[in-house]
């Protein structure tokens, strides 16, 4: 277990000298392995760098292991991004545009994975590699690891938002949640029985991924006509799905049950909201179980609240009509300026292995995108919702994909927040009009 | 300088027997001297200011995105078009105005009584107060935006539950919510962590105001008031200008708290914010370094007002003359 590697160096700078001393040992072998990177051309074990965004350790022992498994060809050692999403996104282009070859292999949000590739940041995918990727993965993961009808990824796991609920509120309120609902039930069940929906209002990503769902349910999608030139992108806001999007986020954001707190209400205090006594339904992603698992064990939670969660597919917007939930999650990428291209893309086979996804899943709680890890038993005891999930990311769309993510989102950010003051008549107009004026670069952001 | 004879106060006039204007050769071996050794640490500001700053400008007059770097194209002063032209920007920089100027008039006031405090207290607990009004700048601004946004969060804060007895505050205030209660929380923040800044800056120069005087005006009959306006303060308009002068620059720069607390929700971007996000967000660095030129020159221009607006002297704020 990571943890248990990781405690004596923690532990080490504060308490006993003798754990200090192996704190510096520590230190050093990281140092010497830092040495053997750069002298990686003298032939030396070359070392591969692993840009993780923040989990709980499963990253790196996954490296650990991969490491081992790859028997001296090569170690792969892993550097920590920042934690939101936007954050690594900036550093790692910061980097790769100063032509970094530090960077082997990195973990990436699939929104900004045409803007890296379109800037030529990513090392092409060999052949081979690419099918053996992509066998049994689920269709929206594949998706979100291409770019213009090619894989410029390797799909690691696969994120999806579900539609988390209340038995005993269902019930209640008469909802038959073994069919699909729509937002429209979730509104009236929730005002009957006077508890919380929880969605993410807060002017942030989140608020893109939410409405990315409404409009990509109803059938549309935020950019109708894509293009790499940022002057033909064409805008599908004003559409008739658009509206209807615009309408529903409207209808939640005033139905009086979203709680004092919509327009700053973020995945994490949405499940917060939800642990509460006045917790009904809630869309968000399936670490809220491991958190409800979480506050029990810490006396936080009572047992007979999480006996009580259940999750179905995200809702419809309109009646029959199947939902598209969000997909989210982490690809990997080769960095176009490494110097190990090969080795790192043998990496990337290792770390997306079917056994280490379920372990991952298991451990760590990210869903995997490798479809046949659904069938692990262990992974349905940990995750007794897997099913779902496997459904959801079946059904799952993708955000706009664009090397110009960062104003789409932006303006959709900008215009749509908060969310209680949306006029689906004019809100999409103005959106619209800011979003090109932002990609003809002739407005601020 | 120690040939200074003539009476303190007054402009700089020459003395009737100066000799005619000529550098003696003394003067130009002071010269030199003085050159050689203010050029090293002027080398040094040229490199790490004015190069940052000439090749912002440069920067500013292309059309340059960093994924896209072949396609950069000289487009001139286009970009301040873009930027004077669009409300947001005068939308900003409003808001950091005002920031500016309730957070300095607080700091001011608050920290002149934190200054008079420390100038009265006794010499035995002096040290201790004056370490204890320092801690809050020492803290690091993200920090303490973290510390401030997390007391008056929703879920986590404990604000709304210990200041439900005031109007206004009950246990569904959401301070993030709204403009104007993200404003009071951005400003509260900046206010508790830059007073110690201004109150120092101000106890020096309370310490330059002469005892004589202060003993001259009670003997008069002067009460604490008068002595206060007419003794104290104009002794001291040269540091507390200074103080000013100091701090409205870095008001103006406000980013961090903004940045932890809303991300620029409810129209709280400060022009800084603006700048971070048109060059770090969307990568364009043409158009950053353009906001990051025009907050440069609105810098420029509050120092050069406050200077020769208000006659602020720094050579006499640092006891020179």
């Amino acid at each position: 277990m990571p943890s248990r590697e990781f405690h004596p160096r923690r532990r080490g700078a504060g308490r006993s000298p003798g754990l200090r001393a192996l704190g510096a040992g520590a230190a050093a072998v990281v140092l010497a392995s830092g040495l053997a990177a750069c002298g990686g051309g003298d032939g030396g074990v070359p070392v591969l760098n692993w840009y993780t965004n923040p989990d709980s350790g499963g990253q790196a022992e996954i490296a650990a292991r991969c490491t081992e498994a790859a028997e001296g060809r090569y170690t792969i050692s892993t550097s920590v991004l920042p934690r939101e999403a936007s954050a690594q996104r900036e550093q790692l282009v910061r980097r790769l545009a100063a032509n970094d070859s530090s960077i082997d292999i990195m973990s990436l949000d699939p929104p900004f994975i045409p803007e890296f590739a379109q800037a030529g940041f990513l090392a092409p995918v060999p052949g081979d590699v690419a099918e053996r990727v992509t066998e049994d993965v689920v269709e929206s993961a594949v998706e979100g690891s291409t770019w213009d009808g090619e894989l410029v990824t390797v799909p690691f796991w696969a994120n999806t938002q579900l539609l988390w609920y209340r038995t005993s509120v269902a019930e209640a309120a008469g909802l038959d949640m073994s069919q699909p609902v729509t937002w429209d039930q979730i509104i009236q069940a929730a005002q009957d029985q006077d508890v919380l929906i929880g969605v993410q209002g807060i002017r942030a990503e989140a608020l893109t991924v939410w409405f990315n769902a409404l409009i990509e349910s109803a059938g549309g999608s935020i950019i109708a006509e894509n293009s790499t030139d940022p002057e033909q992108i064409q805008l599908g806001l004003t559409s008739e799905a658009g509206i209807r999007a615009a309408e529903v986020m409207r209808d939640i954001s005033t139905s009086g049950q979203v709680g004092p707190a919509l327009s700053t209400a973020n995945e994490d205090s949405t499940a917060t909201g939800f642990e509460s006594d006045q917790g009904g339904f809630m869309v968000n992603y399936p670490f809220v179980y491991p958190r409800g698992l979480a506050a029990v064990e810490a006396g936080t939670l009572d047992q007979a609240t999480v006996d009580d969660y259940a999750a179905t597919v995200y809702p419809q917007v309109d009646a029959g009509t199947e939902s598209a939930p969000p997909y989210g999650g982490i690809n990997l990428g080769v960095g176009a300026f490494s110097e190990h291209p090969d080795l790192a893309y043998e990496a990337t086979e290792c770390i997306t292995t079917t056994e280490n996804q379920s372990y991952y899943f298991t451990t760590n709680g990210n869903p995997a995108s490798d479809s046949t890890v659904y069938e692990d038993p262990e992974v349905l005891e940990a995750f007794p919702q897997a099913p779902v999930i496997l459904q959801s990311l079946q059904q799952a769309a993708p955000r706009p994909q664009t090397p110009y993510y960062s104003e789409v989102s932006g303006g959709i950010q900008r215009v749509y927040h908060p969310t209680s003051s949306i006029d689906p008549e004019q809100t999409p107009q103005d959106a619209t009009e800011l979003i090109e004026a932002v990609l003809r670069k002739e407005q601020l952001l | 300088m120690s040939t200074t004879t003539l009476p303190p106060a007054g402009k700089k006039t020459e003395p009737v027997s100066a000799p005619e204007r000529h550098t003696s050769d003394r003067a130009k071996a002071e010269r030199k001297l003085g050159w050689l050794l203010a050029g090293p640490a002027l080398a040094v500001m040229l490199l790490v200011t004015a190069y940052p700053i000439a090749q912002a400008f440069y920067d500013s007059l292309f059309d340059y995105r960093l994924t896209d770097p072949e396609n950069r194209s000289f487009t001139g002063l286009s970009n301040y078009g873009v930027i004077l032209s669009d409300p947001l920007w005068w939308t900003a920089m409003g808001v950091t105005a005002l920031i500016t100027l309730i957070t300095v008039a607080v700091e001011l006031v608050l920290g002149f009584a934190l200054a008079l405090v420390m100038n009265k207290a006794l010499r035995s607990i002096r040290p201790v107060l004056r370490a204890a009004i320092l801690i809050p700048y020492a803290v690091i601004t993200v920090v303490s935006a973290f510390a401030w946004q997390f007391a008056f969060d929703i879920n986590t804060g404990f604000v709304n539950s210990w200041f439900a007895w005031l109007p206004g505050v009950d246990p569904s205030t959401d301070w993030f919510g709204d403009f104007g209660t993200s404003i009071f929380v951005i400003c509260l923040a900046e206010i508790w962590k830059t007073t110690p800044f201004i109150s120092l800056l101000l106890l020096a120069g309370l310490a330059q105001v002469p005892e004589v005087l202060q003993e001259a005006a009670q003997v008069d009959g002067a009460t604490w008031w008068q002595r206060m306006r007419r003794v104290t303060l104009p002794n001291m308009k040269a540091a507390i200008m200074v103080a000013l002068l100091f701090r409205t620059l870095d008001a103006f720069r406000v980013f961090d708290s903004i940045f932890i607390m809303t991300a620029g929700a409810n129209s709280t971007e400060s022009v800084s914010f603006l700048a971070y996000r048109q060059t770090i967000s969307r990568l364009e660095i043409g158009l950053g370094s353009a906001v990051s030129v025009l907050l440069f020159l609105v810098v420029v221009l509050i120092a050069f007002s406050f200077i020769k607006g208000f006659k602020v002297d720094l050579a006499q704020a640092r006891g020179e003359r």
